[in-house]
């Protein structure tokens, strides 16, 4: 078993840093990039929807956290002059400690109830990034730099990205290897005595308390480190897209955010990462259907709930039985 | 001060109608409706379609968009939700079907009725003017009169009907209104189309006045949520009274604030957060919904 695993996770990797340079390479097609990057963009994002869930609660408002991580990065580059790569882990921290302030008070409730109250959050998100002074209002802030070099002891470990003659490459390396990390942490969250608590959570959160489990430290923790993901998402959005606006993440992608994790199986680790990628590429190549687009993307979802309505990787499921 | 009551009253008639369609098919199918949003502007484009295109007289507008609602309501519930809610493991799975059928209505509006903000003629002419302490055109009031009848007739329909005390009940206790003979299917989709209804039926209504176009459909399913957290989720005195209370506030906010710039929902919403945190199922709800 543990060899396949390691098969699997090998074959995983050649494919995605080198089979599929290569493809784009041989084919031309560097638009892929571009397509791609966003994947193992909004999979990151969406993986912290996923541990959410995981909890037990429906989170509808990772869009906010990936604004705010957007905007952390946005106003440390321009204003203060960070570099891009202190600014990523920054993001995330300023997220994760936004969350447990957030979390404290919202974190209580359950159900349908946190699923609101997160989408709300959503919009508080865009509403404060056109309120506030800092963020320059419905401007936003463009033209950030690219993120520059970073050297140890004069090695350059990473180039100047404006100096790179192919950025898009570059961008797509960076999002994999952030994704790869990503989802490599959270499945070591998930099999470890965390995740165990974790799921102790989801099934019944009055009983796993009354066996003695620290149940709001836990549910404050797993929101963090969910947060923590949407905000390095959200930073790494920005270096690429060279700016932000209120409207970047709003309540639509913390909807889709909270599809992915729907889509690909709310019970695999690598759920969200396949979510993202068929909704995404699915809605780019339903472009070339012009105006009936979105009624074929949703027609497609809603088909798709009606007969797996336990996600895509439930048809690898074999252990439970199908109903 | 008067106008800014009355304002609050005008506005929190039809959001409480809004959120009362909302709350209904929470309390029978625990589903939470994302597509109510897409509901309404449906019914507004309805009633655009019979008065503005058709000449046909409001009153037959309305009724449509409420037939027509209901219509699509009972389908969806009966072919998408109800075999959903049926194979799923987990009941958040009806979350993303809500949400695909409302990408799966704005589609189908976009493709029927175009992207164009569309609005009726005023339906009576004239503004009330007392003493310029309020000063309200008489539309408005007319809307306002027929919302505040509309929520009182459901009411009385939940209240007094053999229909409303099954969907009672069902809203209590499923399995228990099923063992005492209640037809839990029939009366699910009976409350899911009569919860589409109340949404068709304000899209009617507010068409008049403030037009209606695709893009409405999100904020305003969002607008609902608001009012049924306030409220309470699944409990029709809290949806009412976080209509009226959501009315309000809007009303006192767009006008206190307004020297401060654009922040009257932040503010809203920052103290929805402070409220929940305190009171986590609202004013009227049962804890954990």
């Amino acid at each position: 078993m543990n060899t396949k695993k390691a098969i699997g996770v090998g074959a995983f990797l050649i494919a995605v840093f080198v089979i599929v340079p290569w493809l784009i390479a041989v084919s031309g097609r560097w638009d892929f990039y571009y397509t791609l990057t966003s994947v193992a963009l909004l999979s990151i994002a969406s993986a912290g929807v996923w541990l959410t869930f995981y909890i037990g609660r429906i989170n509808i408002g990772q869009g906010a956290y990936a604004l705010a991580g957007g905007y952390v990065s946005a106003i440390l580059m321009t204003k203060v002059g960070f570099s891009f790569w202190a600014t990523l882990p920054l993001a995330g921290l300023f997220c994760a400690g936004l969350s447990v302030l957030i979390g404290l008070p919202i974190l209580r409730l359950r159900g349908v109830y946190f699923a609101m109250v997160t989408l709300v959050l959503t919009e508080v998100g865009r509403l404060s990034a056109l309120a506030l002074p800092v963020t320059n209002g419905a401007k936003g802030i463009t033209s950030i730099p690219l993120p520059g070099e970073v050297s140890v002891f004069g090695l350059t470990m990473i180039p100047d990205f404006a100096t790179l003659e192919n950025p898009k490459l570059a961008f797509y390396l960076v999002a994999v290897l952030l994704m790869v990390i990503c989802f490599a942490a959270l499945y070591r969250i998930v099999n470890s005595r965390l995740g165990h608590l974790c799921r102790s959570l989801q099934q019944n959160e009055e009983l796993s308390a009354s066996i003695g489990v620290n149940t709001a430290y836990l549910r404050i923790l797993a929101y963090s480190i969910s947060s923590f993901f949407g905000g390095i998402a959200g930073a790494m959005f920005v270096a690429i897209s060279q700016s932000i606006y209120p409207s970047s993440f709003q309540v639509a992608d913390s909807v889709n955010f909270m599809l992915n994790c729907f889509l690909g199986g709310l019970g695999y680790v690598f759920g969200p990462m396949l979510g993202t990628l068929l909704l995404y590429f699915g809605w780019d190549l339903l472009f070339t259907t012009g105006r009936f687009q979105l009624l074929i993307y949703s027609s497609l979802l809603i088909t798709l709930m009606l007969f797996l309505p336990n996600g895509i990787l439930s048809l690898f499921d074999r252990k439970g039985g199908r109903k | 001060m008067e106008q800014i009551i009355v304002n609050g009253l005008y506005l929190g008639a039809q959001y409480a109608l809004i959120a009362l369609g909302l709350t209904l098919i929470f309390s029978l199918m625990n589903v939470l409706n994302f597509a109510h949003g897409q509901m309404y502007v449906l019914g507004g484009f309805v009633t655009y379609t019979f008065v503005a295109q058709f000449g046909l007289p409001f009153i037959v507008g309305l009724f449509a968009s409420a037939i027509v609602l209901a219509v699509v309501g009972a389908v969806i519930e009966k072919f998408l939700f109800a075999p959903v809610i049926r194979k799923s493991k987990r009941e958040e799975s009806t979350m993303l079907l809500a949400a695909g059928i409302a990408f799966f209505l704005d589609a189908m509006i976009l493709l029927l009725f175009g992207e164009k903000q569309r609005g009726v003629p005023k339906i009576v002419n004239g503004v009330l003017n007392w003493d310029f302490r309020i000063i309200m055109p008489y539309d408005r009031i007319l809307i306002g009169v027929l919302a505040i009848a509309m929520i009182v007739g459901f009411i009385l329909f939940m209240q007094y009907t053999k229909a409303g005390r099954a969907m009672r009940a069902l809203a209590q206790d499923r399995v228990a209104a099923e063992l005492m003979g209640v037809d839990v299917a029939r009366y699910s989709m009976l409350g899911f189309a009569l919860g589409a209804m109340l949404a068709g039926l304000v899209g009617g209504l507010l068409v008049t006045i403030t037009g209606i176009n695709l893009g409405m459909g999100g904020p305003t399913s969002i607008k609902a949520f608001m009012m049924i957290m306030i409220g309470g989720a699944g409990v029709i005195s809290g949806a009412i009274a976080g209509g009226f209370i959501l009315g309000m506030m809007e009303s006192i906010g767009l006008t206190v604030l307004a020297a401060y710039g654009d922040i009257t929902y932040l503010v809203i919403f920052a103290s929805l957060m402070v409220f929940l945190a305190f009171r986590p199922q609202g004013l009227m709800g049962k804890p954990w919904g």
